[in-house]
């Protein structure tokens, strides 16, 4: 990406718009805290998320478990699928690009969806480098196995973090193991002295401001949801314990028997988290969850989650 | 302090966690409502940013829009922010949905356009009511997807401008602005709301009060 086009597409544009801030970027995900983002493919199922309660849809291609089911090469989803999404719901509207894909994003910057995830469960289109956040206007959002990866992504000009978990799985135990890893690694990092944090950094793989100030604040400087895997009110539920501040539920409401009320039934079970009272009430009317998966019988070269670290 | 009001935040969905750090940064102990049963003994609720059709949806089942009204009769006072100031608002257009008529205002949703839209400003004109200790008549304002108050009835008070349009304003003891004031550092706003709240703490020590 040349300097020139990096600067239009960062700062004020033809269109007499200011340059994006921090704040701007990270404020409309702190305005989607405590909700759930649904993975949609087309507008009849953005209408079901929206009125099931999903605070914003994400589009793509194709639902993460027929990524996998399918094969081949997951892109960006189609233009006009998505303007579709865009004129149908009200609420925001992501979509994801392929890992390094800059003009992937850059065009879903000129369509003016709302939030992008450089997301893993595409194919990778640059297996050593990511987008340069920073040259958007639109906020990015990234998966991350750890805190390490969590950073770099955040270096990189990402505004909200989303565990990886294992996509398209229907198995809660890798989200389970990212958010604990991230959340053990930040409170790691809130013991140690000032002198110990620049090999903690090294370690990590993390720039050293970054490591510093998550050291001092006990808390990412961006928001932290949950995603990959989430098929059940219980494991919404879950992760939110575990300290997500949101969920992306994908394959879990599409591929369920029953769409409309498994959406709706995650959405409560995301605000009332804590009461398992109301998680069994909105448990016990729904019907067939998707199929799941074991992880431990997979082949590596299946996994989502190694892809972009 | 025995003045201090009792002061809730809606924790349904969206940006409860930055308006409680805001109020405690106001001295002020703030509870997290979820359920109606949360507001009794509560002096003032703020509604904060989010998606105002998720949060319909969730209210539906546990009867907390005909809390909030009955909250609001009982003399609660009530501070709405962006989403929040949608549900608290007489009617919503683009599109249409239900709201809790609190507040005699149309409001028109995402009416900036979308998140490349968003941004920053300061108030053009405030209210002498909300300059700062040190005669400070600038406010920072935070516009994300912000919707547009498009009409305000007469008895409502215009408390701060920005690009021609009324961002604050106030109809007795309900508050509302369409920026994020818990985006900024900036604390008279909710110092503000607080006065607002402590009217009816006022009532509760002395009954005889109308």
């Amino acid at each position: 990406m040349n300097e020139s086009t990096k600067k239009s597409m960062a700062g004020a544009d033809g269109n007499g718009r200011p340059a994006a801030t921090l704040r701007l970027k990270t404020g409309l995900a702190e305005m989607l805290k405590g909700g759930v983002i649904m993975d949609v493919t087309v507008a009849d199922q953005a209408k079901i998320a929206e009125d099931a309660g999903a605070v914003a849809v994400m589009a793509l291609e194709r639902v993460p478990s027929d990524i996998r089911k399918d094969g081949g090469v997951a892109r960006m989803s189609d233009i006009s699928k998505i303007r579709e999404i865009m004129k149908c719901v009200s609420i925001p509207v992501m979509a994801k690009v392929r890992i390094g894909h800059f003009a992937e994003a850059q065009i879903l910057q000129a369509l003016g969806v709302d939030y992008i995830d450089e997301s893993e469960v595409l194919t990778p289109a640059d297996e050593s480098h990511h987008v340069d956040k920073h040259a958007f206007k639109v906020p990015f959002v990234c998966g991350a196995r750890d805190l390490g990866e969590a950073l770099r992504r955040i270096g990189e000009g990402a505004c909200m973090i989303r565990t990886k978990g294992e996509a398209g799985s229907g198995n809660i135990v890798e989200a389970v193991r990212h958010m604990r890893t991230v959340m053990g690694h930040i409170r790691r990092l809130t013991i140690l002295g000032d002198e110990e944090l620049m090999t903690e950094a090294r370690e990590l793989g993390a720039p050293f401001e970054l490591v510093r100030m998550v050291a001092r604040s006990g808390s990412l400087p961006v928001p932290n949801f949950a995603a990959g895997g989430i098929a059940t009110p219980a494991d919404a539920s879950l992760m939110m314990q575990l300290g997500a501040e949101s969920i992306f539920v994908g394959s879990g409401i599409f591929k369920s028997s029953d769409p409309a009320n498994r959406a709706r039934a995650i959405v409560e079970a995301t605000t009332h988290y804590q009461d398992p009272e109301i998680l069994v009430k909105v448990s016990e009317q729904l019907t067939e969850a998707m199929p799941g998966l074991d992880i431990r019988a997979m082949d590596e070269k299946d996994l989502m989650q190694t892809r972009g670290i | 302090m025995a003045s201090d009001p009792a002061i809730g935040v809606l924790a349904l969905q969206g940006d409860y966690a930055a308006h409680a750090r805001t109020l405690s940064a106001c001295g002020v102990e703030v509870r997290e409502v979820r359920k109606p049963v949360q507001l009794a003994e509560l002096d003032g609720l703020v509604l904060p940013g989010g998606e105002t059709t998720a949060l319909l949806k969730i209210m539906e089942n546990t009867g907390m829009e005909e809390a909030l009204v009955a909250f609001h009769a009982g003399g609660g006072a009530l501070f709405g922010t962006c989403a929040g100031m949608i549900l608290l608002a007489g009617k919503v257009c683009s599109p249409a949905q239900r709201s809790l008529g609190l507040v005699d205002i149309d409001v028109e949703r995402n009416a900036y356009g979308r998140q490349i839209d968003s941004f920053e400003s300061v108030a053009e004109w405030l209210a002498p009511d909300l300059a700062g200790e040190d005669g400070e008549t600038s406010l920072p304002l935070v516009f994300i997807r912000a919707p547009r108050l498009v009409r305000s009835g007469k008895d409502v008070q215009p408390l701060a401008r920005c690009r021609g349009d009324v961002v604050l304003a106030r109809q007795g003891r309900v508050l509302v602005a369409s920026f994020h004031p818990e985006m900024s550092s900036d604390l008279r706003v909710h110092r503000f709301f607080l006065k607002l709240a402590r009217q009816k703490n006022k009532g509760r020590l002395s009954p005889a009060g109308p």
